[in-house]
């Protein structure tokens, strides 16, 4: 089995544009009905399939997330 | 299961310390900030922060020295490779790198681009190309594809009037002064991951003193180009790479 991961996303620098979503291997992310400070709809997680591939970090143009993945 | 991850002994992946903390001024999407941050993370792996000296130009990536944390100078529009040049000549044990995109390396920097490579000089040229002036609203730009619709061309680019559209870098692989030309793109996992061995690669380059590495970035310009992110960057998948392949043009010779 895959291992565990997780994500942090600092959603004041999260601007929305969705790269993050297409890079994802198992739709973590989606973007949220809530906007941050500037007023962008910010990602987030919805589900607990993340193994904690980092693709998402890589791709983010702002550097948004941050990835942990379990030591075995 | 419900053990919590997030402990620093599981982090794998984090922002570098070389990119600042600041929030980056460009559009939701814009390939700018991989391609910076991919630049930070090769001059981390290295370990040369404290021995790495930029050169910004003038366009979107105007504030890249906001951004990188490193010692930094702005150049003259078109003017950095020029700059790098004389930092360069004055610390030669520096890492010297410009950061540049098309409308100030290929248009009204051409002839510093030129001569820089052809001379040789011991610096790394980023080049990010998304065939628009993005700053100044979507104008065309010398690597406007042909057909391509900017503000300045609003019927598409016809190569009768306004030429065909500029490799500026199959041109300075032509020159003996490069050493190491090579294109990437910043739109997948496995693109980044490219840029930033080829980046790595170029600035490990610098110390033989061999001659000017120049790395290409493809990117996408979602506001210019009127398009989300993601289309920006399938548009740029199925119209640029045909234009513009990616992959080594020049490597050194073993």
């Amino acid at each position: 089995m895959a291992k565990k991961g997780d994500i942090v996303i600092d959603i004041e620098k999260c601007k929305g544009c969705e790269v993050c979503l297409a890079a994802c291997p198992n739709d973590v992310l989606a973007i949220g009905s809530e906007v941050n400070r500037k007023g962008y709809r910010y990602a987030v997680k919805v589900n607990s399939d993340c193994i904690g591939c980092a693709n998402c970090a890589v791709v983010c143009p702002d550097a948004v997330i941050t990835v942990y993945r379990e030591k075995k | 299961m419900s053990e919590n991850l997030i402990t620093p002994e599981n982090l794998v992946y984090k922002k570098t310390k070389s990119m600042t903390d600041r929030i980056l001024h460009y559009c939701p999407g814009c390939g700018h900030g991989t391609a910076h941050r991919m630049l930070a993370e090769a001059i981390d792996e290295l370990g040369i922060q404290g021995e790495t000296i930029g050169v910004a130009p003038v366009g979107c990536s105007v504030l890249a020295y906001y951004y990188f944390d490193v010692d930094m100078q702005e150049a003259a529009h078109g003017r950095a490779p020029a700059v790098a040049t004389g930092i360069k000549r004055v610390f030669p044990e520096k890492y010297v790198f410009t950061y540049q995109g098309d409308g100030d390396l290929a248009a009204i920097g051409t002839a510093e681009t030129i001569h820089a490579c052809n001379r040789g000089e011991n610096i790394l040229v980023v080049f990010i190309n998304n065939g628009i002036y993005g700053m100044t609203g979507g104008q065309m730009a010398p690597t406007t594809l042909e057909g391509m619709k900017s503000s300045t061309s609003p019927r598409g680019r016809d190569v009768k009037t306004m030429g065909s559209p500029l490799k500026i870098t199959e041109m300075i692989a032509q020159l003996p002064g490069t050493y190491f030309v090579t294109r990437q793109a910043v739109h997948t996992p496995a693109n980044v991951r490219k840029t930033k061995r080829a980046l790595k690669k170029a600035l490990e380059y610098q110390k033989l003193n061999k001659g000017t590495c120049f790395v290409e970035i493809v990117a996408n310009c979602p506001s210019g180009w009127k398009m989300t992110p993601v289309q920006s960057n399938k548009w740029m998948e199925e119209n640029m790479f045909p234009f513009y392949p990616l992959g080594d043009i020049k490597v050194p010779e073993k």
